[in-house]
């Protein structure tokens, strides 16, 4: 177990399809996470940028490229890329930070604009790079992975069509309550069902979009807090980066095979489910303690998925919650309460500090119509190519 | 002059196996501690408990396995994936298969005529080649007649004793 850190200032870009650079995106919600927290840019001792790859050199260096359009003024800087879990490694990258006295206030932003369509490799001709390789050799998109996933699950827990339509509808109704969501409005079950099929047994709307975005938070050490007037603020009690052990049995982006089995005998649990269990056992709580918790619906059917892996049920429980409701608003455990991927697409480098924004303006009890009455503790779990995996867990 | 039938990636699969068994999968085996590597690594063993010291070997895969799950591609993939925009979009079949003997599950295209509805979890299959797509030569391509050009060919699943 780790010292804890505050957040003084969460803020976003609403997202969408704006046309405009990342930069814009990432330097608009870190100045409202600095206008949040109450501090002046000149006043942040070190900036973390969570890399985007598709926009130009700049991307590669994100921390400098925002501080550049915030206005220089000499702070310690930082870029990290892990994929999807970009933005939790930022926000690993600034505590580790502020826990050793390097930085009592640091900015973390990640933001990015996103393609149309499928995610594809950088260009050229890489036959070394796996990712390249999934695209050339097999034709395999990311949905195509999701898809394998789900019919997976249809074939060994009995989901059906009809559940993983049920995350859409339960996650379009919190997003509609999201100022910042792409989607705002009621997605039915039956438009889920009449929406084109992707990747069999996944449909359009099974699965998220991309998009434009930008997010940021304002962390400080306690003392800092206290020192500002802040007695009792948001904390993050834990950052997990964890990678798979081997032999990693589950196929997984970009992987074209897995791991023998039989040189050595498979670990229980799953990659998943340790990347919410390092957070856990950092942060000294469980799944019983959550009030809520935001996890990457990048298809329906993943999100049902993540229940079981950060153990808010057993395995191939994940619909039966789902059908219950206790995972929508007013549930016994709220899930993606933002409106998760599904209400905001992908806007890789940002999607992971958005999580925090949101368990943020929960535990603050400042989240409006989507308000979870109390919260107390959240978690938030993400996982990023060629084994890259973090979860947060943020307290009240 | 014949199109050249060319692997999509080299020394992934053969088509005439060393133990006479035809079209096979190739991964490697590291000595030391028996873990086998597909796609082939050939640099070091990736197994974290290995003792070390081994060598890593070329080894045919398993031919059949047993599907883990399946899906297809109802839209066209981005680059590097190599299909013609001016033809209508086919949608084809992936398959995750879990080959018997070195209990790894490995991705491919389904061999062509099998859709997800040939196919279940738990079905067994049996690795075939393939052709992944055909380059014209520039001899073709100019307008004259002829063969030229690359056949890339690859890995394909289809289910054991029918479907095609």
């Amino acid at each position: 177990m780790s010292a804890d850190i505050a957040v003084l200032g969460a803020g976003m870009h609403p997202w969408g399809k704006w046309g405009r650079s990342f930069v814009e995106y990432g330097r608009a919600a870190a100045r409202s996470a600095l206008a949040d927290a109450g501090l002046d840019w000149t006043a942040v001792q070190s900036i973390v940028g969570a890399n985007t790859v598709r926009s130009g050199y700049p991307g590669y260096v994100a921390g400098a490229t925002f501080a550049r359009a915030l206005g220089w003024q000499g702070a310690r800087v930082t870029s990290v890329y892990a994929a999807c879990a970009s933005g939790a490694q930022a926000i690993g990258a600034a505590r580790a930070q502020i826990l050793a006295g390097l930085a009592d206030v640091v900015l973390v932003v990640g933001a990015d604009a996103a393609p149309k369509g499928f995610f594809a490799p950088a260009g050229g001709d890489r036959p070394d790079d796996p990712d390249w390789l999934r695209f050339r050799v097999l034709g395999a998109t990311n949905p195509a992975y999701f898809a394998l996933y789900a019919r997976r699950r249809m074939a060994l827990h009995g989901d059906t069509p009809e559940d993983f339509a049920q995350v859409k509808v339960k996650n379009a109704a919190a997003g509609l309550l999201n100022p910042y969501a792409r989607y705002r409005k009621q997605v039915t079950a039956e438009e889920v069902a009449a929406s084109a099929v992707v990747a069999d047994p996944l449909r359009l709307l099974d699965i998220c979009a991309t998009s434009d975005g930008g997010a940021a938070l304002v962390l400080t050490s306690m003392e800092f807090a206290r020192a500002r007037g802040v007695a009792d603020p948001v904390r993050i009690r834990a950052v997990s980066t964890v990678t798979p052990g081997y032999p990693r049995t589950v196929l997984d982006l970009p992987d074209i095979a897995t791991d023998s089995a039989r040189a050595v005998a498979p670990s229980a649990g799953s990659f998943r489910s340790s990347i919410a269990r390092a957070a856990y056992e950092e942060a000294g709580l469980g799944p019983e303690d959550l009030s809520l918790a935001e996890v990457y619906d990048l298809s329906t059917a993943l999100e049902l998925e993540w229940y079981e892996d950060i153990g808010l049920c057993g395995e191939g429980e994940g619909a039966k919650l789902v059908r219950e409701g206790a995972t929508a608003l007013g549930g016994r455990i709220p899930v993606n309460t933002s409106g998760g991927l599904a209400s905001f697409g992908e806007a890789v480098p940002a999607q992971a500090i958005a999580q925090v924004c949101e368990l943020t303006w929960q535990l603050r009890g400042t989240a409006g119509e989507r308000q979870v009455p109390g919260a107390r503790a959240g978690i938030t779990a993400n996982q990023g190519l060629f084994g890259h995996g973090s979860a947060v867990v943020a307290v009240r | 002059m014949a199109r050249t039938r060319t692997p999509v990636v080299s020394g992934w699969f053969t088509e005439d196996a060393p133990d006479g068994g035809g079209f096979r999968l190739l991964g490697t085996r590291c000595s030391a501690c028996t873990a086998v590597f597909f796609p082939r690594e050939d640099t070091y063993c990736r197994n974290p408990h290995c003792p070390g010291g081994g060598e890593l070997a070329e080894v045919p895969l398993s031919p059949r396995g047993r599907v883990w799950s399946y899906t297809d591609g109802r839209y066209r993939p981005p680059a590097p994936y190599v299909s013609d925009p001016a033809v209508p979009w086919e949608p084809y079949t992936l398959v995750a298969v879990e080959l018997e003997a070195e209990g790894m599950v490995v991705l491919g295209q389904a061999a062509p005529g099998v859709g997800v509805a040939d196919l279940a979890v738990g079905m067994e299959v049996e690795v075939v080649g393939g052709v992944l797509n055909e380059e014209a030569g520039t001899a073709e391509a100019s307008g004259a007649p002829g063969a030229s050009g690359t056949v890339w060919t690859t890995w394909q699943f289809r289910p054991v004793g029918g479907a095609e």
